[in-house]
């Protein structure tokens, strides 16, 4: 059953790479993913791998190159973080608009202001609306699982559309962890070969990619888009119900942990989601009733589903490991606490702004917040619902 | 509660604190453990403060923040006991383990009251004699194996071998100074 | 549901468009009709002109045939009128005038 290892994150989604071996890399260097192109750069070096490494001179070419490369017929990679994300902004939504299935790794790292390296969710969020699907991982095992899902979500025909598997900088990008490998093979079998069925330069039927369209043509162009988000729902699951086949390990739009009798509960993205289900379980030791459930696919994002997991909470605190600056919370809460407005009962819900810039979350950290939770349970109110926590104040 | 033991660890950029932490993490998982091996990261530059950390348990470990109460310290530079809070929230019941040519009974005065065990070893002087310039963290990580226990002796030095001739395989005459560095460091640690 | 450029218009719905608008055959141009954009109008009169030929490479839209040799008449089809040709005819061959639309 798989393979024993000791691997950080980012070497976990470049032994993805090189097990998949894709045809194309397009990669630019930025802190903390620097490691995945520098690492693959090795295979390609070694000859481990055949791949076609190119080295741009930034992130905005990094990601033409993997659209032209993906127009093309081939399976494209690249991985940034922060900065490196934002100048691909404006190639993310072409990437996503012109249906081509580019996966990105995504190593988490706050956006510049003031200038950080460390982790946060705000590269990532932002990007949330550019017609990404988004997977996000817990640690390096996960981070590996996503990546090896990815190509399979993205390229099936009733999606088309470009993934990003995230990751936490740092925390599990650069931390040594156990990890599950699937043999090489076994990936190969899984993944399996993209076979696009049109392509720039087939000669059978050759084709322009990227073509203007007109007030007339856009909005049915996005229509078509946002079906493929919808259509990606059930391939997400399939998929998961065959990696589950091949590794007997388990994914869904989310993760539920100690949630069936739960009676407070968070909603967190990533890393934290590890530590956050330690106090969890030290809390359920107490007697206390929390649960937690954990974000794997915010993009599409599983409304539905997420309400009937929490509808039966009391109350809930939304975990936004980034701002959105609308001065009432952050993008995951808004999202959240949209997907419960059509349930008869209903948790009550606070926000939580937390670990921004790397600030390290701890097991304390979590128990306060459901502690926050509990006081609002007996209560009955809410009270302010956009909160910090970890912050001095 | 689960058994974690958890490792801090206190050097300076360059001096290897987090490669002995990531050795730490590659013997205890070859031994079967579940390994957490990460270094806090920052801007930090060539003789900076650096902390690095190590969780290592039988069961799979799912917290992922820094630690804020370690079962036992590594501090690869002495003159960080004067900088930093090398005892911050270390446990009683554990130990500091530190690179000097101090005896522990006149490094503790320094510790602000720890009262825990207080080893020290002269990592220097056995890198010196058996690697032949000073790279601190290979004994160090010998002598944090023999006080924590958290390896077993034997299986630590069996794997260590294994990795240091498939680390060094174009220069095996390093292997044998880096092993006799581990074993000496083992035997030299003062406990007190 | 066509792949053909051709085959889609401002009724086709959202189910009907190509993968991410890709288009499938060359010179799609070719069905829209810019003659229909045209305020001023060329004309040619054949007897002045010495098929010198220095009109058709200046067209920006193409819209000066020239079959074996020598041009023919413009082709209303694509020509916008923007009256280039009018410009570099050194001989007068060309006129530029209102387009009333009638003779399109």
């Amino acid at each position: 059953m798989g393979i024993r290892e000791r691997l950080s994150g980012n070497e976990a989604i470049a032994i993805a790479f090189k097990q998949i071996n894709p045809d194309v890399m397009g990669a630019f260097p930025i802190t903390p993913s620097t490691e995945i192109p520098q690492y693959f750069s090795q295979y390609v070096a070694n000859g481990e791998v055949d791949t076609e490494f190119i080295a741009v001179e930034s992130e905005h070419s990094a990601m033409s190159t993997c659209i032209g490369a993906s127009a093309a017929g081939a399976r494209a990679v690249t991985a940034t973080s922060s900065a490196g994300l934002a100048l691909m902004w404006e190639l993310l939504s072409v990437a996503a608009s012109a249906r081509l299935p580019i996966t990105l790794a995504c190593v988490n790292r706050a956006l510049t202001g003031p200038i950080n390296i460390n982790c946060d969710h705000s590269d990532s969020m932002g990007a949330r609306d550019t017609g990404w699907i988004q997977l996000y991982s817990e640690n390096n095992q996960e981070a590996y699982d996503n990546m090896l899902q990815a190509m399979r979500i993205g390229e099936n025909s009733k999606v088309m559309l470009p993934v990003m598997v995230c990751q936490d900088g740092f925390i599990t990008s650069h931390a040594i962890e156990n990890i599950e490998l699937l043999e090489t093979e076994k990936v190969k079998d899984f993944v399996g070969e993209y076979r696009p069925e049109n392509y720039l330069l087939k000669k059978e039927n050759p084709v322009s990619v990227g073509a203007y369209a007109t007030a007339a043509y856009y909005i049915e162009a996005k229509r078509a888009q946002a079906q493929a988000m919808i259509n990606a729902k059930e391939v997400i699951l399939e998929v998961a119900a065959e990696f589950e086949k091949v590794t007997g390990r388990k994914y869904g739009f989310f993760e539920e942990y100690m949630m069936e009798d739960a009676e407070e509960a968070i909603v967190v993205i990533g890393s934290t989601a590890g530590t956050a289900k330690e106090a969890v379980r030290i809390m359920r030791e107490e007697g206390k009733k929390v649960g937690l459930i954990k974000i794997r696919v915010l993009r599409p994002f599983p409304m539905k589903e997420l309400a009937a997991a929490l509808s039966h909470v009391k109350s809930v605190a939304v975990m936004d490991k980034a701002e959105s600056f609308s001065a009432c919370g952050g993008p995951l809460f808004a999202e959240v606490r949209s997907a419960l407005y059509d349930c008869k009962t209903r948790p009550l819900m606070i926000n939580y702004i937390y670990g921004l810039g790397g600030r390290d979350v701890t097991v304390e950290n979590i128990q306060y917040a459901f502690e926050s939770l509990k006081e609002i349970k007996t209560s009955g109110e809410a009270g302010e619902t956009y909160r910090y926590l970890g912050v001095r104040e | 509660m689960r058994e974690i033991v958890e490792i801090r660890w206190h050097g300076r950029g360059g001096q290897g604190a987090k490669t002995a932490a990531l050795l730490l993490a590659d013997a205890a998982f070859n031994t079967g453990k579940f390994v957490q091996g990460f270094p806090e990261y920052g801007p930090e530059r060539m003789g900076a403060p650096i902390t690095a950390y190590n969780r290592i348990s039988n069961e799979k470990i799912t917290v992922h923040s820094n630690i804020y109460y370690p079962d036992y310290v590594v501090v690869v530079d002495e003159s960080l006991i004067d900088a930093v809070d090398v005892t911050g929230g270390l446990k009683e019941g554990g130990a500091i383990i530190i690179n000097s040519t101090r005896k522990p009974a006149e490094i503790r005065k320094e510790l602000k009251g720890y009262s825990g065990r207080v080893c020290t070893l002269d990592a220097r002087k056995i890198s010196e004699e058996e690697l032949g310039s000073n790279f601190p963290n290979t004994p160090m990580l010998g002598a944090v194996v023999k006080v924590s226990g958290v390896v077993d002796a034997d299986e630590f030095l069996k794997d260590m071998e294994g990795s240091f001739k498939n680390k060094f395989a174009t220069k095996p005459q390093v292997i044998e100074g880096n092993m006799k560095a581990l074993e000496r460091s083992m035997e030299e640690v003062v406990i007190e | 549901m066509s792949l053909k450029a051709k085959d889609i218009n401002e009724n086709t719905s959202w189910k009907d468009l190509t993968l991410g608008c890709a288009i499938f055959e060359p010179m799609t141009s070719a069905a829209v009709n810019t003659g229909n954009w045209r305020t001023m109008k060329p004309s040619f009169n054949e007897e002045k002109c010495k098929q010198c030929l220095l009109c058709v490479p200046v067209c920006p839209d193409c819209a000066i045939p020239v079959k074996d040799g020598k041009r023919t008449d413009f082709d209303f089809y694509f020509c916008k009128g923007c009256g280039i040709c009018y410009k570099v005819c050194p001989f007068g061959a060309i006129e530029f005038k209102i387009d009333d639309k009638k003779e399109v």
